[in-house]
């Protein structure tokens, strides 16, 4: 555990690039599972299809190989050659967990009863509006308790990118463990709870979003 | 020569002979791909009661076979590639000489990827005899395993692109650099002033400076020749060597005898040539000497 408190700064920076990038690609794919949530149920046969392709083909790729795709495949045909290993890192968790935030928001969207969608669509809202205004504020409430599990996910998804240049907390636990050979349990430890607080962040961020909506129904 | 064992003079003249030829006509086909040849390597008659009773080499000897953890993705060093049978280099060559001395042909030893991180909880929990895995001898794992040697003493060098500007060490700062995650050559980049760039293996790092996302690549020079080799028109290894890895044999804490027995056949292996002939059917394919044979450390 001494080497770990010795070289703070060094974890502390690690868990710096961790954060950056789970919530560079919580943002990002929170914006891009809302448009295919949105997608899967709207009214446009096409986007419809394609949203549940999307979710299809990238929910059934495992997360390496869509890293493996953004930096080393797309190497190969001279693709984002000059993106920062940040940028690609958030990329690939992003075009990963948008195919769970859509699904999670669908299920919300299911949640809310469709009388309440026909209703707007009575009154003359369009479906953007409908969906605006309407059905997704209400899903929302439902959609937290999933879409917590989804982030909470992405937190130590983003340990992948310890092995695609990417000096976060596992690849830095890695460089310790690979050290102090007979410090290895004691640094272990360390990290695992500097997951933990991320987690437990996340989980009561969610628990005071659901008390914050909560209404009687 | 590969197996000799308890036959009666003639037939053991005769098998001699018939392994020679047998050798010779391998010669031609062995070696070029994956800068690792595959050298004989002696095997000793009756090795069991060279050991006294109760060591583990008596225990390996009479049980007959081995399991050493070696490195699969380090060209030169240690290889194994995707259709190969054993892996090759500097490493499984020691490993051969070492098991050869227990009375253990090649063909009994059972070869085993070792990464960076496992490599002393395989030695710990008995999963491995021994770990010949670009094993740098240093004092926190020899609180954990034992480690004898050096056989082989190398040192952190870069490998850039052949166009590149990077030819001091003062360069880096500020640049790319990728090695393996974790490993010490990527701390030591980090010390240096470089942005460390970590992934799973030297060929995903090697591709990352051939793809232009990185400035150079840093491991130990060993390994970055045989790259270098492999792409003699885009890459080029630079710098001095600015750091010391001396490569031992890993062994378990529960069996400290093991200690001068591994000594004593690198010794050996000095003194019979076959330590220069491991060398050179290897690491030596990329065109560097053979080194200085490394004085061992005494056994504690």
């Amino acid at each position: 555990m001494q080497y770990v408190l010795d070289n703070l700064d060094l974890v502390l920076k690690a868990f710096w690039v961790t954060i950056q990038l789970l919530v560079l690609s919580a943002l990002a794919s929170l914006a891009l599972g809302t448009l295919l949530g949105a997608m899967r149920v709207g009214p446009v046969a096409v986007l419809r299809r394609f949203a549940a392709l999307y979710v299809t083909i990238v929910r059934n790729t495992p997360l390496l190989v869509v890293f493996i795709f953004i930096f080393n495949a797309a190497l190969d045909v001279r693709w984002l050659t000059q993106v920062p290993f940040l940028v690609k890192g958030v990329i690939a968790l992003s075009i990963y967990t948008a195919a769970f935030v859509c699904e999670a928001v669908r299920s919300g969207i299911n949640s809310v009863p469709v009388g309440q969608a026909e209703a707007s669509r009575a009154i003359g809202m369009t479906f953007a509006g409908s969906m605006r205004h309407v059905v997704l504020p209400q899903s929302f409430r439902a959609v937290v308790p999933p879409l917590a599990s989804v982030f909470i996910a992405l937190a130590k998804n983003t340990s992948v990118a310890a092995v695609f240049g990417l000096t976060e907390a596992t690849g830095r636990m890695r460089g310790f463990t690979n050290d102090q050979a007979d410090d290895r349990t004691a640094i272990f430890v360390a990290f695992a709870l500097g997951y933990i607080v991320i987690v437990e962040v996340i989980s009561a961020g969610a628990f005071g979003l659901e008390r914050r909506w909560k209404v009687a129904r | 020569m590969r197996t000799l064992r308890r036959k009666s003079p003639t037939t053991v003249v005769v098998a001699a002979l018939a392994a020679l030829s047998l050798a010779a006509c391998g010669e031609a086909g062995s070696g070029g791909d994956g800068g690792g040849g595959d050298t004989e390597v002696e095997v000793a008659e009756n090795a069991a009661e060279d050991f006294d009773e109760g060591t583990r080499m008596r225990e390996l000897a009479e049980a007959g076979n081995i399991t050493i953890g070696v490195k699969y993705d380090q060209p030169g060093i240690g290889f194994k590639g995707a259709t190969d049978d054993i892996p090759v280099g500097f490493d499984p060559e020691m490993g051969k000489i070492l098991a050869g001395s227990l009375g253990i042909a090649v063909d009994d030893i059972t070869w085993k990827e070792t990464i960076s991180d496992n490599r002393e909880p395989f030695l710990q929990s008995g999963e491995v005899d021994l770990v010949i895995a670009s094993y740098s001898i240093n004092d926190e794992r020899r609180a954990v395993v034992g480690q004898a040697g050096p056989y082989y003493v190398t040192g952190q060098q870069l490998l850039v692109p052949t166009d590149s500007d990077i030819s001091t060490l003062e360069d880096i700062k500020g640049t790319e650099v990728c090695s393996v995650t974790g490993s010490t050559s990527l701390e030591n980049i980090e010390a240096e002033g470089g942005k460390a760039r970590g992934f799973d293996t030297y060929s995903e790092c090697v591709d990352q400076v051939l793809g232009g996302t990185v400035d150079a690549m840093t491991t130990d020079g060993a390994i970055l020749l045989g790259y270098a080799a492999e792409h003699p028109d885009e890459l080029k290894v630079v710098v001095e060597p600015f750091s010391e890895e001396r490569y031992g044999v890993g062994y378990s804490k529960d069996f400290p005898e093991m200690c001068e027995w591994i000594s004593s056949t690198i010794e050996q292996s000095y003194e019979d040539g076959s330590w220069e002939e491991a060398f050179k059917a290897t690491l030596g394919q990329s065109g560097v000497d053979t080194p200085e044979q490394p004085e061992l450390d005494p056994c504690q």
